[in-house]
């Protein structure tokens, strides 16, 4: 497979781009956090915490549909929530059936059901513009700056190196399986469940093994160059009064959100 | 391409504020263990081999095999991680699997990320490696079948946890969600038990010393067992009296305070139901039943396995 | 016991400046299997020498030794010197920065998510001041030719790409010597004529072990042959390549 698949940056040198990653982080976070506050059918509110996002949207220069297009992911989720169309007390709306159930639909429970998938969705948006305008190395300088744990931003930086490695092997391997499930006209391909489960096991096996000698083979390149238990990092990071300065309008625009939802 | 095999990502705005920083908390706490854990007994040479490891876990989530009608066989990864790294540093190598899915692919949201960890990473490795530390120094023959029961019930104590936290956010009918959760990854986890016992066995096979005695899958201490065994029951116990009787959890949780997000003073507190719900049919019951019959079966026969190497 | 050829002996030379100085070098896996069986060898400053063998004969087993990585039983009889400088565990981090070792897989090598970070990690690690790391990534890069690639991502680079840029993470510590296993390896035949020209031009002494006799013959006056853990040869590359009987006895074909 080719990186791109797992690339969401996009090139761009837009405002969004050039802001420092820990005030794309925090004003992301934050805007979640909003949403999720918001109350059941806040509609002001969710009018305005979506220009909040087209806003951002237009600065990012991916153009106004580029997260919209990208959101569909969350979609398949909204079924756990499909029963609060019916569980919650209200005016019934419409009644139906369904296998062996007659569904009523109540009013609070289609406001709530709705608000649920605004929120996600517009949630989902943002951190879908966060990855695409920020690239995925600063996203983990930010997290050091914003104290999370050296190892597991270490980590997460070996996930993100590897993760084209190892998926290009796993797609190898796949292929070699592929290549070699034949056919014979006339009779179904492959053993049972279990011996087609055994095959994908012995790939899991064979991946992890290699992973775990190539762990070794880096741990000597680190160790030639001067490694010894402690990481150290440049930072090429600065927080410009144009950081602080979009920071704080953020914050006072999702508070007005917030604000509006409330009165 | 989708990257998630298991429904278990999810998404912004589905947990409420509240459930969502309690499972922050929770998570917290664990990985600020897991770390000092790690930095204490793991070498330095632990650093790559995790985050390899990590690239590992979410690579091998892509390999899938072809179980029936169109659905596949896939693994998500925690009961091997924690089998084959030890809990702690399994714990930290799928947070980071996590963290990147969110990150990075949208798979699973940033502010419910903690919950996803706890449900993904956190319970998985510590039900997965306590019961399979339960055999240790047992055949192979039972260290695989443990580590496949594990598996499976690993995957239905992330179900488990996910649906009790939908439900405690307001987002999902409790008579519902647990039984839909627990029954889809009834299946799912079979996927999960299937692949984590052929990478075991491929593994002791060709690099048995990374499984045997002085690796870092035998050090973990013995109170995992009764932290695997606690959740294992967890699963035994919350899911049948869900089932059987949601509205007496629903009280407790009320009472508790949880549930308001999405019952304004204007709504009942209780709902009655005008209808049968999948909660209150034969169906339900049934499954709760058989899932539960095995779950207990199962832990017994760990337990008392557990005791018998002890002794 | 692998045959030896009396080619003139460079052991015996003296030099101004001895950069790596290996005396009777043992060593042995914990399976017992003996990889490395009283291993001599001296290189001068600015030498350029080829290692050349089968696989299994020792190659890599010796480079792991050259900082440390293999080896550390403090055998009293054993010499292991670079820079004059004998390695012990003390020693370790300076010689570390003296010895720059080039893996063969650019992916184990480059195991940061960008070019800079990973040519910054050694010059990091040796404790230098941020100015100082900085100006030593620009300098490596350079000297690489691939100085707009600072701020690329590692897995979206070529494989001819990736080994430049291997090179330049160890190019950047000011190694002393530069030790390369297989540089041309899975290379096509652009990138490794590019290659090939970046390791003429570095002033750098330099060890590299290879099965690619072409680039031997081009690159190197002077090639050292091993064989079952030991040095079966030594001298003239010249010389080397006219003794068929020498290469034919040790799996070696002449370009």
């Amino acid at each position: 497979m080719h990186f791109d698949a797992f690339d969401r940056y996009h090139e761009k040198s837009s405002f969004l781009h050039g802001l420092d990653p820990r005030v794309k982080v925090l004003v992301t976070v934050i805007y979640i956090v909003s949403n999720t506050l918001l109350p059941d059918a806040a509609w002001y509110s969710f009018v305005s915490a979506w220009i909040f996002l087209i806003a951002a949207n237009l600065l990012s220069q991916l153009g106004i549909e580029y997260t919209f297009k990208r959101s569909i992911i969350a979609l398949p989720f909204a079924l756990v929530a499909i029963t609060v169309l019916f569980s919650i007390p209200g005016k019934p709306i419409s009644t139906f059936q369904f296998l062996m159930w007659d569904l009523t639909i109540t009013d609070a429970g289609l406001l709530r059901f709705v608000s649920i998938l605004i929120r996600s969705w517009l949630s989902v948006q943002m951190a879908i513009l966060l990855v695409a305008v920020t690239r995925f190395p600063d996203l983990i300088h930010a997290l050091e700056h914003l104290r999370v744990p050296a190892i597991l931003t270490t980590i997460i930086a070996f996930l993100y190196r590897y993760l084209f490695v190892l998926t290009d092997e796993v797609l190898r391997l796949i292929r070699a399986r592929e290549s070699r499930s034949a056919a014979v006209a006339g009779q179904r391909s492959g053993g049972g469940v279990a011996w087609r489960a055994k095959i994908a096991g012995n790939m899991a096996g064979q991946l992890f093994l290699r992973s775990y000698e190539r762990s070794e083979r880096i741990y000597n390149a680190m160790l030639s160059r001067g490694y010894s238990g402690h990481l150290y990092t440049l930072n090429p990071h600065e927080m410009k009064q144009r950081d602080y300065f979009v920071t704080a309008f953020a914050i006072a625009a999702i508070s007005i959100v917030q604000l509006i939802g409330r009165l | 391409m989708h990257f998630s095999p298991v429904p278990l990502h999810i998404p912004d705005g589905f947990l409420s504020i509240m459930v969502s920083i309690i499972c922050w908390v929770i998570t917290i706490i664990t990985l600020g263990i897991a770390i000092s854990k790690t930095n204490k007994a793991l070498g330095e040479k632990q650093v790559p081999l995790m985050g390899v490891m990590a690239a590992f876990i979410f690579a091998a989530q892509m390999i899938n095999f072809p179980v029936a009608g169109g659905t596949s066989g896939h693994l998500l990864g925690g009961a091997l991680a924690a089998i084959v790294l030890g809990p702690w540093a399994g714990m930290l190598v799928m947070t980071a699997v996590v963290a990147v899915q969110g990150l990075l692919f949208q798979d699973g949201g940033l502010l419910v990320m903690g919950a996803n960890i706890l449900n993904m990473g956190l319970v998985t490795a510590a039900i997965g490696y306590g019961l399979y530390r339960s055999a240790a120094g047992r055949s192979k023959v039972v260290k695989l079948s443990v580590a496949g029961v594990a598996a499976w019930l690993s995957v239905m104590a992330g179900a488990l946890f996910t649906a009790l936290q939908l439900w405690l956010s307001g987002t999902s009918q409790l008579g519902i969600v647990i039984p839909a959760m627990l029954g889809i990854h009834a299946l799912i986890g079979l996927g999960e038990a299937f692949i984590t016992v052929a990478a075991l066995s491929f593994i002791l096979q060709v690099r048995p010393d990374l499984l045997g005695e002085g690796s870092e899958s035998a050090k973990g201490g013995r109170g995992w067992i009764l932290a695997g065994g606690l959740i294992a029951l967890a699963v035994v116990l919350i899911s049948p009296l869900a089932s059987g009787d949601p509205d007496g959890l629903e009280r407790v949780a009320i009472n508790m305070g949880f549930i308001d997000a999405g019952l304004d003073a204007s709504y009942q507190v209780i709902p009655d139901y005008t209808l049968p719900f999948l909660g209150e049919t034969a169906l339900s019951t049934i499954v709760a039943g058989v899932i539960g019959i095995f779950v207990v079966g199962a832990v017994v026969v760990l337990i008392g396995r557990g005791m018998r190497a002890k002794a | 016991m692998p045959v030896t050829h009396a080619i003139k002996n460079f052991q015996t030379f003296e030099c101004d400046g001895e950069v790596l100085t290996i005396k009777d070098l043992h060593f042995s896996y914990p399976d017992g299997r003996v990889a490395l069986d009283g291993i001599s060898l001296k290189l001068c400053n600015g030498d350029k020498v080829a290692l050349v063998g089968p696989n299994g004969a020792g190659k890599s087993t010796l480079i792991l030794h050259l900082n440390g990585i293999l080896g550390g039983r403090g055998d009293p009889s054993t010499t292991l010197k670079v820079n004059g400088m004998e390695l012990t565990r003390e020693n370790l981090p300076i010689i570390r920065a003296m010895v720059g070792l080039v893996f063969q897989n650019p992916d184990d090598q480059l195991f940061s998510p960008t070019v800079f970070e990973d040519v910054a990690f050694g010059p990091l690690h040796m404790g230098l001041p941020e100015d100082e790391v900085r100006a030593r990534v620009d300098v490596a890069l350079e000297a690489v030719r691939m100085s707009s690639y600072k701020d690329r991502l590692s897995h979206h680079l070529s494989a001819g790409e990736k080994k430049r840029i291997a090179i330049a993470t160890v190019l950047s510590m000011n190694p002393s010597i530069l030790i390369l296993d297989e540089p041309s390896a899975g290379l096509d035949p652009r990138a490794r004529r590019t290659l090939i020209n970046l390791l003429r031009e570095l002033p750098n002494t330099m060890l590299v072990s290879t099965h690619d006799m072409a680039l031997v013959k081009e690159l190197f006056p002077r090639t050292i042959v091993m064989d079952e853990g030991r040095v079966v040869a030594d001298g003239s590359t010249m010389e080397i390549l006219d003794n068929e009987k020498l290469l034919t006895a040790h799996g070696l074909e002449k370009p």
